[in-house]
């Protein structure tokens, strides 16, 4: 495949290898920021090779992960409710809410459609006219935009029965809520790719200025990663912090401004809850009133039930990289891979998730 | 025959039912033991061991690019039996239809049915139909059974894999699962994507003939696809099962396709393809043994059986790293994450 | 939270200004294919160009010359910084 097998080729990748054996010069400790970016280096069998002296710790970027138990209940009751059914990304399947998922839901009758794409959840909502088509929005900035563009085609061709319940997320608020914790010890970030795609490297100066972070811009592929991984060393080791761009085939500094434009004439900010986290103000995004017919808060008059994270669950911690999973109470108990109770679990490639499969002798 | 739909009546047992048979079943599936309608087929008995398997079929689609049902439930059955070295002898074949179900549709089901067992030389001698009402069935289900015999010196099963073994895949993988994937609504993706549904028993044959004794272990990567079937043999043979990454074959269509949807092709269905594990030193002969034949015409070394922990499976990566391949806990789904 | 692949753009449809016209485009790679919505890609591509695709929707449109960049970013060992070599 063109511009993605040029970036896997050995022939590229392993004299990085090389380099990064030799390129952490002080210990560091870095967060993957993107869920897509923890799945990559795991893929890669980048962790095994990693030097010593560098660690890796995974961040808050799983959109279905930190999606909160509250929503996912409402998620659940909205596809129970008779007349609706939901669309969803296959990521939403078996998160759980507090009394299961959707594919229980879906295994007592609820109607739970698997999309590719939010345009496919409106071909749905097109094809089956007497029923109310909610697609359940859950992502970051690259997914965003093209709700938003689903929304909009649904305004412009006056679709009636089709709706999305917005749990939009977006960075770097979450990273500030995380970074603001003087407990919490990172010295870089590996940036999100095809996020920075959207809103340009330069969203994550203020950050590395801010809490003198390294960070770097990085694609998904072998050889990206790996220069990502030898960039941030350098960067620390001569103590010379800056944004870098390992990805300027897909990520301009400023940005995806056609992307946002679209996005800001459907939603505004919000308050949003991030499972694990708690509310992060601004973190998020709500249709706007003048697109409230597709609002299905509104439309549907839902009410968030008051879903409690449950006791003991230290994903908070865990996200921070302040505790390890074998520090918390329901780690491998209660809280286990087919049983999933927080974010870091709940991914497939999470901290306590890897844990949990591989132990610690990877 | 006049309906052009299933009715009730044809799960009757009635006169409805025998006109289904006569006109449909006996049509195409034609064997003088089907022919003779009685309550159980009588077969000739061999001295030796019977394999005797089962399997059941709902997928949906019913028709798909490589196949349906039908051939899908011939094949699946056909493999099981060649998985254990046995040579398939016969199959049962039992239907639930759906009530309002297209006869043209369940025509066209038998037809492929009776073509997959000629093109096999396995007939169907024994059968049954039962009709749900509507919407207590999902147009057509289908279970068969088979039986095939077992030579005397024949002993493969995952607990006989041994350290140093190779692993053998006999083609490309995924193609099954991603077929029937992209065929959903919504995840809709155009190309050249087709069902691998094969039958393997003359592959396993040939390679039974060529290398006795030094074939340990098939199996058939069907649902959790390759890497679920190796933790499978990993942890029945308490050992450790390398993969090399590099060597793994797929179609360029198939890792596109799970590249866009975000699957990964080590966990899709194959239903035309076998994993062998072979004594190490064989491995060459044997790779020759199946390439040389239609079925494994792809055919490639992927691995190999180590000492180590019971029941863990780890590929290799290009750069030098590697990484641990679970079992999957449930069906694989497209993601965006 | 982004799974987004590149893909080759092989018919394009609709008016990049105007929302209320299909803005397509069918892309394929590797012998598959499929429509994709171009309304929030950055810049409208012309047929032969490439796209990177994320959830049926175009989100950045890939110039051979970034991408050559890229590699020889990832090629170049030790002393230079991505700046030096973007510049």
């Amino acid at each position: 495949m063109k511009y993605l097998d040029e970036y896997r080729d050995v022939s590229l990748a392993r004299p990085l290898v090389e380099e990064l054996k030799n390129a952490v010069t002080k210990p560091l400790r870095i967060m993957e920021v993107c869920g897509s970016h923890t799945m990559a280096i795991f893929r890669n069998g980048l962790r095994s090779i990693l030097p010593p002296g560098m660690e890796l710790v995974s961040g808050p970027g799983c959109p279905v992960c930190v999606t909160s138990a509250s929503h996912m209940d409402a998620f659940i009751s909205m596809a129970d409710r008779p007349g609706v059914r939901v669309a969803i990304f296959g990521d939403l399947f078996r998160v759980p809410g507090t009394k299961g998922s959707l594919a229980e839901a879906s295994s007592r009758g609820a109607k739970v459609d698997i999309v590719y794409s939010p345009m496919d959840a409106l071909d749905i909502a097109v094809k089956n006219p007497h029923e109310l088509v909610v697609f359940l929005g859950v992502g970051f900035e690259t997914t965003t935009p093209g709700i938003a563009a689903t929304i909009l085609t649904a305004h412009n061709t006056k679709v009636r029965n089709f709706m999305v319940f917005s749990t939009q997320k977006t960075m770097p608020a979450p990273m500030e809520a995380l970074l603001s914790d003087p407990a919490l010890k990172i010295d870089g970030l590996l940036c999100p790719g095809h996020v920075s795609s959207i809103i340009g490297a330069g969203t994550w100066e203020p950050l590395a200025r801010k809490y003198n972070l390294a960070c770097v811009v990085s694609g998904f592929e072998t050889a990206d990663l790996l220069k990502s991984l030898i960039l941030l060393a350098r960067q620390v080791g001569n103590n010379d912090i800056k944004v870098e761009n390992v990805y300027p085939r897909a990520v301009s500094w400023e940005g995806n401004s056609r992307a946002a434009k679209v996005v800001d004439e459907i939603f505004e900010a919000a308050d949003m809850d991030w499972r694990g986290l708690g509310r992060i103000p601004s973190s998020g995004l709500k249709i706007r009133e003048k697109y409230a017919e597709f609002d299905a808060e509104v439309r549907l008059d839902i009410k968030l039930p008051e879903a409690k994270e449950p006791k003991g669950c230290m994903c908070g911690n865990i996200l921070k990289g302040m505790s390890t999973p074998r520090e918390c109470p329901l780690f491998a108990t209660r809280c286990n891979t087919a049983n999933p109770i927080g974010p870091c679990m709940v991914s497939s490639e999470g901290t306590c998730a890897a844990y949990y499969k591989y132990g610690r002798d990877e | 025959m006049g309906e052009k739909t299933i009715l009730l009546d044809h799960g009757s047992g009635g006169l409805a039912s025998q006109q289904l048979i006569a006109d449909l079943f006996l049509k195409y599936l034609d064997n003088k033991t089907l022919h003779s309608l009685e309550d159980s087929a009588i077969l000739q008995n061999r001295r030796g061991r019977l394999a005797f398997t089962t399997d059941s079929y709902v997928v949906d689609p019913i028709f798909f690019p490589g196949g349906d049902i039908g051939k899908l439930a011939v094949h699946g059955t056909i493999n099981d039996l060649a998985m254990r070295g046995a040579v398939p002898y016969c199959l049962s074949l039992g239907l639930i239809l759906e009530e309002g179900f297209a006869m043209d549709e369940l025509e066209k089901i038998i037809v492929s049915i009776s073509e997959a067992c000629k093109e096999a030389g396995v007939p169907v001698v024994t059968g049954d139909t039962k009709v749900v009402p509507r919407g207590k069935g999902d147009k057509i289900f289908i279970n068969t059974s088979g039986i095939g015999f077992v030579a005397k010196d024949i002993d493969i099963s995952s607990k006989n894999a041994k350290e140093g073994d190779a692993v053998l895949l006999s083609g490309t993988m995924g193609d099954h699962g991603i077929t029937i994937m992209t065929r959903r609504a919504g995840i809709a993706v155009q190309g050249d994507l087709q069902s691998d549904t094969m039958p393997l028993h003359n592959l396993v044959a040939a390679l039974l003939a060529e290398l006795p004794g030094d074939i340990h272990t098939l199996r058939d990567p069907t649902r959790g696809g390759v890497a679920t079937t190796l933790n499978e043999v990993a942890t029945a043979s308490g050992l450790s099962i390398e993969l090399s990454d590099e060597s793994l074959p797929i179609r360029p269509q198939v890792r596109a396709a799970c590249e866009l949807l975000g699957l990964e092709p080590l966990y899709l269905a194959n239903e035309g393809k076998c994993l062998a594990i072979v004594s190490g030193s064989q491995a060459e002969k044997a790779l020759a043994v199946m390439r040389a034949t239609k079925e494994g015409k792809d055919a490639a070394i992927i691995g190999r059986l180590v000492a180590g922990r019971s029941g863990r499976v780890i590929i290799n990566t290009p750069v030098g790293g590697a990484r641990v391949v679970t079992p999957l806990h449930g069906m694989p789904l497209p993601r965006i994450c | 939270m982004c799974l987004a692949i590149p893909m080759r753009v092989v018919s394009v449809q609709g008016d990049p200004d105007d929302f209320t016209t299909h803005q397509l485009a069918t892309v394929d790679a590797d012998g598959i294919s499929r429509e994709v919505r171009l309304e929030i890609v950055d810049h409208w591509p012309a047929v032969g160009d490439y796209v990177i695709v994320h959830a049926g929707f175009a989100i950045h449109s890939l110039v051979e010359e970034e991408a050559l960049k890229n590699i020889a970013l990832l090629r170049e060992l030790a002393e230079k910084t991505p700046e030096e070599l973007l510049s």
